[in-house]
């Protein structure tokens, strides 16, 4: 599990649970994920505005934001 | 560590779930599960039925009261928990072949009566757990393991059928338009009647590879393509409407619900003694 | 209380009072001849006593809502004829590996298919046993009378709750539109069983643990705090699905044997004049009304004939047809079929004594003179 925070919200992947579908990547609307090593990996938090399409969309639900 | 929703109101340890990568499934159980939250259901009252086949799955994801039911029966067996125990939320979880085609004679029925049950099919065209043979909703022309010459079957439009059976809440939502499809689910459980939901998704890994559809995310970009909104679909020209479908809130009616009025017999014998 | 009702009834609708006796308070089904009555009596008197009725789209539905009915916690049953049961066996599957409580009757006619819609039969034994695909043990009842009709469907209703399982009450047409004169038992001569109750707190739930001392797990309902899951699919104690072999095998061992272990409870016979016989009629249902009559006559022209009725003709009367048959020249399995119950008789008692078989499946009953004819002189039919 890795977490990234900015400002109120952090960012959250839960790893293991995902299975490297790319949803979240092709849909965030800021490209701030990437797919890497065959898992989704946070490559630009800086850019993050937490709109939370990656969390709606994942299937797998290992992505959120988590902790407000 | 999940999110909050999902240690909430998933079991957990019995994830992560069956469903392939990319598979749509887990999006639009995640819907559910947020509807339900938006409007704090008792997860002790609350009940998800489940028939047979992928997204049939997800009722052992959940948790609540739930049962994993036999093939197409599932609205079957959630006509007799709703009926036994009128006060129980029901939620009944089904594919397109599951509700459609083994289980369509009890979709019908339960439209029929307008028992507050809320039935959301997963729709994603085919048959995955058995390997992608064409569905009901198929369309015309594409293939599966089954069709290998291309589907002649016309597809179901199974929010019309609802809707002519007698359901008295009909929509329609995407994996992609995932706020919709929630508020769609939330709307569905708050009408006092038959509901049905119609949750277009995607199989990537049968329907999608045999038909060269691409990957998950073409799939999903098909969806946020296509599929078009009731109200601007009504301003469309036919030519632009070619090839789209409708997605929202397609009929509401109101109707005496089954278990209600089933309620007034049992009444009028106790009023008698 | 305690007060003593006798009425004219017919055995259909013995069956419905005593369904509402044991605790019945849902019935779903689908409408066809000759079990109909069971589902018009239980529509006019569920609601009365709070109960529901619903006929269901077919036989499908009736049992699967049934089952689920039984899971929200509360007491159902189902009524069906020959081909209802075929359609009814996929559900029956699912109450026994989900160990959901419930009774399906099967009031039997003349098969296969459509086959003889209003004329008895007796030609669903093996069905009854081995419908549903897959391992499984199962009760079956079979009553012969209207009073018996009345205390098979209590007992029916009993074992699937102590033993949650489903329990098949089968009847025939005759038995199920015969009217005879009853005296009801009273409330204090009825002895009702509820499926027990978790005993833990809903965190320490194990849908399908067996506490020791207990033949099967506790049962919450849906709606009673404890929040469970229910699959058809393999499970274990947790009641998630499972593939693991271990926990299949566990399982269906323990289905089976939570039945198979316990006839001692689950068999009921009767025996009629068997004690100084050296002959004995096997027969069941309104059959078992003939070979007794066949029986009295015999006896009269100085034959040392008996009957023996098996009331619980599932799980088999193993023990009992194994003792029978020690010490009689020969038994008779009088059946209308052509020879269902026969086959599990002579695999047990065929080692020891000369088991025959006399059926009919022309739609009439077996007649005592027909028994008689054929005990004397070997005439079939």
């Amino acid at each position: 599990m890795t977490t990234a925070t900015k400002t109120k919200k952090t960012l959250v992947v839960e790893e293991n649970w995902c299975k490297g579908c790319g949803i979240c990547v092709a849909f965030c609307p800021k490209s701030v994920l990437e797919i890497r090593n065959g898992k989704v990996n946070i490559k630009d938090l800086d850019s993050c505005i937490q709109c939370g399409q990656c969390e709606l969309r994942c299937p797998d639900y290992a992505i959120y934001l988590g902790g407000d | 560590m999940p999110s909050n929703l999902v240690n909430e109101y998933f079991r957990t340890e019995n994830l992560p779930h069956i469903w392939c990568p990319g598979c749509g499934n887990g999006i639009v159980t995640r819907a559910i599960v947020k509807a339900v939250d938006n409007l704090g259901l008792n997860r002790e009252d609350t009940c998800v039925v489940s028939g047979i086949g992928c997204s049939s799955r997800a009722s052992g994801y959940l948790d609540f009261n739930t049962i994993h039911t036999t093939h197409g029966r599932a609205l079957a067996f959630a006509t007799g928990i709703k009926l036994a125990k009128p006060d129980l939320n029901v939620i009944v979880i089904t594919g397109d072949g599951d509700s459609s085609a083994i289980g369509g004679n009890h979709l019908i029925h339960a439209a029929r009566r307008n028992i507050d049950i809320t039935t959301i099919v997963f729709n994603n065209n085919t048959y995955g757990m058995t390997g992608g043979q064409y569905s009901p909703t198929t369309p015309t022309g594409d293939k599966g393991t089954t069709a290998p010459y291309g589907n002649i079957d016309m597809a179901f439009d199974l929010c019309k059928l609802a809707e002519a059976a007698g359901a008295t809440y009909v929509s329609r939502g995407t994996i992609y338009t995932t706020n919709m499809l929630i508020k769609l689910v939330e709307n569905g459980i708050k009408n006092k009647g038959f509901s049905f939901v119609e949750a277009m998704t995607i199989c990537p890994t049968y329907y999608g590879r045999k038909n060269k559809k691409g990957e998950a995310v073409d799939m999903m970009t098909y969806l946020k393509d296509y599929a078009i909104n009731v109200a601007a679909y009504d301003k469309l020209t036919d030519e632009q409407r070619e090839g789209k479908f409708i997605i929202g809130e397609l009929y509401k009616s109101e109707r005496p619900e089954y278990t209600e009025e089933y309620q007034k017999i049992i009444n009028s014998f106790a009023e008698e003694v | 209380m305690g007060e003593r009702f006798v009425k004219l009834m017919q055995g259909n609708e013995a069956c419905v009072d005593a369904a509402i006796a044991a605790g019945m308070k849902f019935y779903a089904g689908y409408p066809i001849t000759p079990s109909t009555e069971i589902a018009e009596l239980s529509a006019e008197k569920l609601p009365r006593i709070g109960g529901r009725f619903i006929q269901m789209e077919d036989e499908i539905a009736g049992i699967s809502a049934i089952i689920g009915a039984s899971i929200a916690g509360t007491k159902s049953m189902t009524a069906t004829s020959g081909p209802g049961f075929s359609l009814k066996q996929e559900g029956i599957g699912y109450a026994v590996i989900t160990e959901t409580p419930c009774v399906i009757v099967n009031v039997q006619r003349g098969g296969p298919s459509t086959g003889l819609p209003t004329a008895p039969a007796q030609g669903d034994i093996m069905q009854a046993r081995w419908g549903t695909h897959g391992d499984h043990s199962i009760i079956a009842l079979y009553p012969w009378s209207v009073r018996e009709i009345y205390d098979a469907t209590i007992r029916a209703f009993n074992l699937s709750e102590k033993y949650r399982t489903p329990v098949i009450l089968l009847m025939d047409e005759v038995i199920g539109h015969m009217r005879e004169r009853i005296e009801l038992p009273t409330d204090e001569e009825l002895t009702i069983i509820n499926r027990k109750k978790p005993s833990c707190p809903p965190e320490e739930y194990k849908p399908y643990k067996v506490n020791e001392g207990d033949i099967v797990p506790e049962m919450a309902g849906f709606g009673e705090g404890y929040r469970f899951h229910v699959t058809g699919l393999t499970h274990g104690e947790s009641g998630f699905p499972s593939s693991n072999g271990e926990v299949a095998e566990n399982l269906i061992r323990r289905l089976v044997g939570k039945i198979e272990d316990n006839k001692d409870d689950i068999v009921e016979v009767h025996e009629y004049l068997l004690d100084d016989a050296d002959m004995a009629v096997i027969a069941f249902g309104s059959t078992a009304r003939s070979a007794k009559s066949a029986v009295d006559i015999l006896r009269t022209e100085g034959y040392k004939i008996g009957m023996f009725r098996p009331i619980t003709i599932w799980p088999l009367a193993e023990k009992q047809l194994e003792e029978l048959s020690i010490k009689l020249k020969k038994v008779i399995v009088v059946e209308m079929n052509v020879g269902q119950y026969y086959l599990e008789v002579d695999r047990v008692a065929g080692k020891n004594t000369k088991v025959e078989k006399f059926g009919k499946v022309n739609g009439e009953l077996i007649t005592p003179e027909e028994i008689v004819s054929y005990i004397k002189e070997g005439n079939h039919a």
